[in-house]
């Protein structure tokens, strides 16, 4: 089949010319913060200046620092409860337990900025105010629901039985817990973490609207620089933020196989 | 049964609820009270806490009905995530399909996840990884330039096109992801009975691929087309002047003309018609979970 060949063939030319759409930009975005011009001008001549820039901007290095203390104490907290929850959700069964799981897609499906927005009002009227604690308390609802989610991904893997020969065998529940199914379902809980930072660590909308001046988070602070106008040093920063968070979406796909496939 | 209690028995919420409780607390703080709190908002003449007197009203919705302006706009947004969604579903299906049928093995998980990778980097930083390509002087004119044998200027940037770009690239990865699902999960024994029929190639793709892999489709558009609609950092870093769709009226009420009344009415607009569109889609979303 002569013609089947060609169209694989063609098949594989089109998957690497997507590749090259989705990766060129970042790859030049990348390129131009190595390049001495500030206003992006070929000849290309190699510098490392706008990084040595960045690191005397100290705007951006707070900002960087909140984003990461952010992006912890967010996976910490969403890990934590999002795997409680899970467990509760695949152990018992009880009335509204459908209704509980449905609520787990509105902050998900919701476009952020109308989360956002909510958010920035209801802070406002309760006195919860703006500021790092603010987005902290929005951020760890948003990751909460992709928590529960891949945790319960993994548990459905999980064999009812295990539990059940520990608890014949005298192990009380918290035993249970820890010896018996967080072992098993751990890749989920770590998969879940990484997504939990991610979004936190990636999150610009929501952190846009509850953040004063003197305390916000990375892209917020790239968010303003963009519109004041193009710099090398946006470049640099923008690529040291994307190394990062591939490298740890790399790190996600080695615990938390995308394909459904096990 | 995994727990000690039977199905439906209230001592299961008992022994449920302390594990629940803390995550269902802080989404209802942070997320559902924060939502009602912004339908409530947006009856009112005026914020309760700035001192000034406030009465409910519906003046807000009336401003949005009666002033063309913010209908002309969402209808913009709507048009935006329409053409955004097409060309990811252009762009997105064939590569789903290359990745579930073509390749095999290794190089089809290598290449998957490398699709994937951009989807979960910084959304920012991509659109404005396009600036750099499309702006007068960028790389895209510059290559032009130097390859073709007369002068042209290209300057996409702050235009429509550009704004269109940067969205179908950050968002074309969700569609390939939920199409490969739903075409690898397709039975190769279908096609090839489809073909010891005498089936031609279009008629496999139009009779059997295309209907078993709707869901994926559905559900990749409506995730898509709802945030599409809800944009506003794209068009602004993108669009320039042209930039301003629904979304960027609604971040002026909150950060510029501090109109937080109006922009809870216009963000509940917004949050009705994706709901609409959402409970629309949700059946063929379920079925295909």
């Amino acid at each position: 089949m002569a013609l089947t060949r060609v169209l694989e063939w063609l098949g594989r030319i089109y998957i690497w010319l997507l590749l090259a759409f989705l990766y060129l930009p970042i790859v030049i975005m990348a390129l131009m913060s190595f390049n001495v011009s500030p206003f992006y001008q070929l000849p290309f001549e190699w510098t490392t200046r706008w990084y040595v820039a960045l690191m005397g901007n100290d705007q951006l290095i707070t900002a960087t620092w909140n984003s990461i203390r952010i992006a912890v104490i967010t996976t910490l907290i969403s890990t934590v409860l999002g795997t409680a929850a899970s467990l509760a959700l695949y152990r018992y069964e009880f009335r509204g337990k459908k209704f509980l799981q449905a609520l787990l897609f509105p902050p998900i499906a919701i476009p952020w900025l109308i989360t956002g927005t909510a958010m920035l009002i209801f802070f406002f009227a309760i006195g919860i105010g703006r500021g790092l604690h603010a987005i902290l308390l929005g951020h760890v609802a948003l990751a909460l629901p992709y928590v529960i989610v891949v945790v319960s991904a993994r548990l459905q893997t999980f064999a009812p039985e295990l539990e059940e020969a520990a608890r014949s065998l005298g192990a009380n529940q918290w035993q249970v817990t820890r010896r018996v199914t967080l072992p098993w379902i751990m890749p989920g809980v770590i998969a879940g973490g990484l997504f939990a930072f991610a979004v936190s660590f990636d999150q610009f909308v929501v952190s846009y609207f509850l953040s004063t001046p003197g305390q916000t988070t990375l892209p917020v602070e790239i968010y303003a620089a963009i519109r004041k106008g193009f710099t090398p040093e946006i470049n640099a920063v923008s690529t040291v933020i994307i190394v990062v968070s591939m490298a740890l979406m790399l790190l996600t796909a080695r615990y938390f196989k995308f394909g459904g496939e096990k | 049964m995994a727990g000690q209690v039977g199905p439906g028995s209230r001592s299961g919420l008992r022994s449920a609820a302390p594990l629940l409780l803390p995550a269902y607390l802080w989404l209802t703080v942070a997320i559902f009270l924060p939502l009602s709190a912004m339908v409530f908002f947006s009856f009112m003449t005026d914020l309760p806490l700035s001192g000034k007197p406030w009465s409910f009203t519906l003046g807000n919705y009336a401003t949005f009905f009666s002033q063309g302006l913010y209908a002309t706009l969402l209808l913009a947004s709507l048009r935006l995530g329409l053409e955004v969604t097409l060309w990811c579903v252009v762009i997105g299906y064939p590569a789903a399909y290359v990745l579930a049928k073509v390749l095999k093995g290794r190089s089809r998980e290598a290449i998957f996840l490398l699709v994937i990778l951009p989807f979960w980097s910084n959304g920012l930083v991509r659109i404005f990884s396009w600036a750099m390509v499309l702006r007068e002087g960028g790389i895209l004119d510059s290559v032009l330039n130097a390859v073709l044998p007369f002068r042209i200027s290209i300057d996409l940037m702050y235009s429509y096109p550009a704004v269109i770009i940067g969205l179908v690239h950050s968002y074309v990865p969700y569609m390939v992801l939920t199409c490969f699902l739903t075409i690898q999960a397709i039975d190769d024994s279908l096609i090839e009975a489809g073909r010891s029929l005498g089936a031609s190639r279009l008629q496999i793709l139009k009779r059997v691929i295309i209907p078993l892999s709707m869901p994926g489709l559905i559900a990749g558009s409506a995730l898509i087309f709802v945030p599409v609609v809800g944009s506003f950092m794209e068009p602004r870093i993108l669009g320039g002047r042209t930039g301003t769709f629904y979304g960027t009226v609604i971040e002026d009420q909150f950060v510029a003309v501090f109109n937080w009344p109006l922009g809870a009415a216009l963000s509940f607009i917004l949050l009705a018609v994706v709901l609409i569109i959402l409970a629309a889609v949700s059946p063929v979303l379920r079925r295909a979970a």
